[in-house]
């Protein structure tokens, strides 16, 4: 479990669990009905889904910088690829370029079938405590 | 654009969903084509407990959701649209404990696609704690009113 996810209320309201495999975290955004934006399909709100990414990427990058007290965003670009469904979410991050002060990191999100993510997200993170 | 029947569904597509509801968007205002929605700050959207700043996650959420408002402004008319993609620069961190306010501007509509620019506030929008450029992707039906739009503003 990430200690991030953990103490952070917004991921409590979205309700993510996230369990860690190795030193990669797995995150799910559990269905429930309030993460509905379209209520017509039914969809997920794109931003359940982007906040999803950005919280397990931050979260895999606080993993990785144990130090840092909270990683900070400098962009995140989230491409919505399918429609999510009114099921579970799931996320996974990694590290593409571990920089002294800068980490690209990039996520994808998932429903039932990992090889058909719904949303994809590229990202910097600052990793250098005092910049900013 | 003010006697729009569009402009009085505003409060309800700013806040009607589920998600949006649970989050507490309201509808702030419209200007010209510049659309706004707040956010009013609470304990549950706050990302890091020890400062009381509002997620990163939720910014991102607020200017997903401000942006699809000023595509149907853009377009005066509500139809299903997709954010295909959403780009956020993080200036700053939001100031804690403190309402969030996101303005939108779809600066141009083509056949199929969107494209627009948000920021995110306390304040003043030129003073943001992010701004964002996204695209989203009209229905068949909004490129054809769209190509209506355009005859009509040829016509003119």
């Amino acid at each position: 479990m990430s200690a991030l996810l953990d103490r952070a209320p917004y991921a409590r309201f979205l309700g993510l669990e996230s369990r860690q495999d190795g030193d990669i975290l797995t995150v799910t955004m559990p269905f429930a009905d309030r993460l509905i934006g379209n209520p017509m399909l039914p969809a997920l709100h794109g931003g359940a889904t982007a906040a999803l990414l950005e919280l397990t990427a931050g979260a895999q990058v606080a993993l990785t910088w144990p130090r840092l007290r909270l990683p900070r965003p400098i962009n995140v670009t989230v491409a919505y690829l399918r429609s999510g469904r009114p099921v579970d979410v799931h996320a996974r991050a990694r590290i593409s370029k571990a920089g002294r002060r800068v980490a690209h990191v990039l996520a994808e999100a998932w429903q039932e079938d990992e090889a058909q993510p719904i949303a994809s997200l590229t990202a910097h993170f600052l990793v250098a405590e005092h910049d900013l | 654009m003010s006697t729009s029947p569009l402009v009085s569904l505003l409060p309800q597509l700013a806040s009607g969903a589920a998600h949006t509801h649970a989050l507490g968007f309201e509808f702030d205002r419209l200007e010209g084509d510049r659309v706004r929605i707040r956010v009013p700050w609470r304990e549950d959207l706050v990302g890091d407990p020890n400062t009381g700043v509002l997620a990163g996650g939720l910014v991102t959420a607020l200017l997903d959701h401000v942006g699809g408002l000023a595509v149907w402004i853009a377009l005066d008319r509500f139809e299903p649209i997709a954010t295909l993609d959403l780009r956020v620069d993080y200036m700053r961190a939001a100031e804690p404990r403190r309402d969030l306010i996101a303005e939108a501007r779809c600066y141009r509509l083509t056949r199929s696609i969107a494209f627009v620019r948000a920021w995110a506030f306390e304040n003043e929008p030129d003073d943001p704690v992010a701004a964002a450029q996204a695209t989203y992707v009209l229905s068949a039906r909004g490129a054809r009113e769209a190509d209506k739009a355009r005859a009509a503003e040829t016509a003119r």
